[in-house]
């Protein structure tokens, strides 16, 4: 299946990557092939079958609401690129 | 076989209880070993102080006259997707690495991620007694079959170093094959244990989904993603399996379901197991030399005492399209997480926004795979396409399930080839991810169905004019929770395919 150069632009900024030129033309054909491959699932009649999202869970259990140890401020921050005030520092992301 | 670091691990552990060995001198002669063998690139950080610290403190245990686990001084290696506090963790990806000096992402994982935690799967095998002597090299966050996705360089097959030690786990694989550990831990999210331990001719085990933790283990699939053990041999896969099983708090997919006695059932007799072949794994595609090597055993089982019956899993061939649906779909949300806010690498040029450091930290962070899957997931998840896609995958894999489903209700276990084809060159499929992801045809459909799976070596693919002998893997399936079954299948093969011991890949 085809995909449009607009249609993986405009996926990339969705997964928030900011994809080379070169990248983009390789992904381009990349992905329209494995899309093609993977429309072969168009033939299978699904209309009453239930969808699988997990499979052999068993339980899943909630635990007690009771506080236990976690992590200290400093181990938190530790592997941070920039921290500031005891907090993971970023650029600005609303207008002043 | 008369190295110490060539015996099962068992074996080793004795040695090291009985005192015939120190935990410091097996741990010195793995750590030589692999110094020797570093060209097959199966580390990316070998723990040499923390691997003789935790060795010395076994032997102190052992002169207090305390009662050591059933791993004590073993050597083991961890795959690099596992959390250590003690040493980096990087997915073998650039984003989970600092920046270095010249302000690009690090180029080896020595520069990796420290977590703050040991996944549970590794603080368990620490307490039973292991000495963790590394993190094995990887496809990056676990995506691909053949060790090149790694950001740091693939990994080499000890059979033949031209070629793939399989992925993604090909480290473990590798590291086991040459003896550079006696056992190690991959994750396995569509055949990541099971083809690699097939191409390196060792055992390679995934658990039913649930039966291993995976807190500490850096999600890929989170449906789909399951820890288990390598080694030479059943016997000590089935050790180190009852060592990291069982229910997490940590985890709230961890099934609340007794630890089998996996070690006991190694060596059981296998006579009136009834064993089921599906015809779909042995058609077009599939190599002669693994096919007979995979009949060959099937066979041998039968004479065994093990009945043989065809069953049909008609939707096998269906397994490649769902898997990359599903496994990309929920490796975009997971991969969300790598954004340098909180670890790793972080490009973020003067006065940029929050939304370009973002864009060029991912984009110079994952390689191109992962990128590709990323986009791939984002896509079937995306307004217009979600049905189409997404939810189409998500009804075929109930399709895929309950092939297996009915299977079971007539056989014990499955009996199939693991991987299509013995290890391939390295750049035989780099440029063709399709290519690629078709190697993966036999071990898709256990994992969308959630089953116990097995690979072990059951002969040798004979040399050809370009090929040296390369080791085949036969691949046993079983219901949920049913480890134990493949466990005792296993061991039949070994004795039946291999009566003096598993094949060892030239020195």
């Amino acid at each position: 299946m085809a995909i449009t150069r607009e249609t993986v632009l405009h996926v990339a900024k969705l997964a928030r990557l900011e994809l080379e030129d070169a990248e983009i033309d390789r992904m381009q054909k990349d992905l329209g092939n494995i899309l093609e491959y993977v429309n072969s699932l168009a033939e299978l009649d699904t209309a009453s079958v239930a969808e699988t999202t997990q499979v052999a869970v068993v339980g899943a259990p909630l635990r007690a609401d009771e506080a236990e140890p976690c992590l200290s401020n400093e181990a938190a921050l530790s592997g941070a690129p920039r921290s500031n005030n005891g907090g993971f520092a970023v650029p600005a992301f609303v207008e002043e | 076989m008369s190295d110490v670091l060539d015996l099962p691990i068992a074996e080793q552990a004795d040695r090291v209880a009985r005192g015939e060995i120190s935990a410091v001198a097996l741990t010195e002669r793995v750590l030589a070993r692999i110094e020797a063998k570093s060209k097959l690139h199966a580390f990316l950080h070998v723990a040499r102080e923390a691997a003789l610290a935790s060795a010395n403190a076994i032997d102190q245990r052992r002169a207090r006259g305390e009662k050591l686990g059933p791993l004590a001084g073993v050597p083991i290696a961890i795959k690099d997707a596992l959390c250590t506090v003690d040493a980096p963790t990087t997915c073998a990806s650039k984003i989970l690495t600092r920046r270095n000096a010249e302000g690009t992402a690090g180029s080896t994982a020595e520069h990796g991620w420290r977590p703050q935690y040991d996944a549970t799967v590794v603080a368990r095998l620490r307490a039973a007694g292991a000495v963790l002597v590394g993190k094995t090299n990887m496809d990056e966050f676990a995506m691909g079959s053949s060790g090149e996705n790694s950001a740091f360089g693939p990994m080499r097959n000890p059979w033949d170093q031209s070629r793939t030690a399989g992925g993604s786990s090909g480290g473990s694989a590798a590291a086991v094959s040459a003896g550079l550990a006696a056992g190690s831990l991959g994750s396995d999210t569509g055949g990541s244990i099971r083809q690699p331990a097939a191409l390196c001719g060792i055992v390679g085990v995934k658990p039913t989904y649930g039966r291993v933790s995976r807190y500490g283990l850096v999600a890929f699939a989170s449906s789909l993603d399951q820890v288990g053990p390598f080694a030479r041999d059943a016997r000590s896969a089935a050790r180190i399996l009852e060592v990291i099983a069982g229910v997490d708090p940590h985890d709230s997919t961890s099934a609340n379901v007794p630890v089998g006695a996996y070690e006991a059932a190694c060596g059981k007799p296998v006579k009136g197991l009834r064993i089921g072949v599906p015809e779909e794994y042995f058609g077009e595609g599939l190599d002669p030399r693994v096919a007979a090597s995979v009949r060959a055993a099937i066979s041998a089982l039968e004479k065994d005492g093990c009945s043989v019956h065809p069953v049909a899993l008609p939707h096998t061939r269906h397994g490649i399209a769902t898997y990359y649906i599903v496994a990309t779909a929920e490796a975009s949300s997971n991969l969300a997480r790598f954004d340098g806010v909180r670890f790793g690498l972080r490009i973020e040029p003067a006065r940029s926004d929050l939304q370009t450091m973002y864009g060029k930290t991912r984009n110079s962070g994952f390689g191109p795979e992962v990128k590709r899957r990323i986009l791939l997931g984002t896509y079937v998840l995306s307004s217009g396409y979600y049905d189409a896609y997404y939810r189409k995958a998500q009804k075929a894999r109930t399709l895929i399930k309950q092939d297996f489903d009915r299977a079971f209700e007539h056989v014990d276990a499955i009996a199939a080839p693991t991987s299509p084809t013995p290890a391939f060159k390295l750049g035989d499929k780099a440029d063709d991810p399709l290519a690629m992801y078709l190697a993966d045809i036999f071990t898709l459909p256990a994992s969308l169905a959630g089953i116990a799976g097995l690979s072990v070596p059951c002969g040798m693919a004979p040399a050809t004019g370009s090929e040296p002998p390369l080791p085949v893997g036969l691949q046993l399936l079983a219901p949920a929770f049913q480890e134990e079954r493949l466990f005792t299948l296993a061991s039949a093969v070994e004795r039946l395919t291999a009566p003096n011991g598993p094949a060892l890949p030239p020195s």
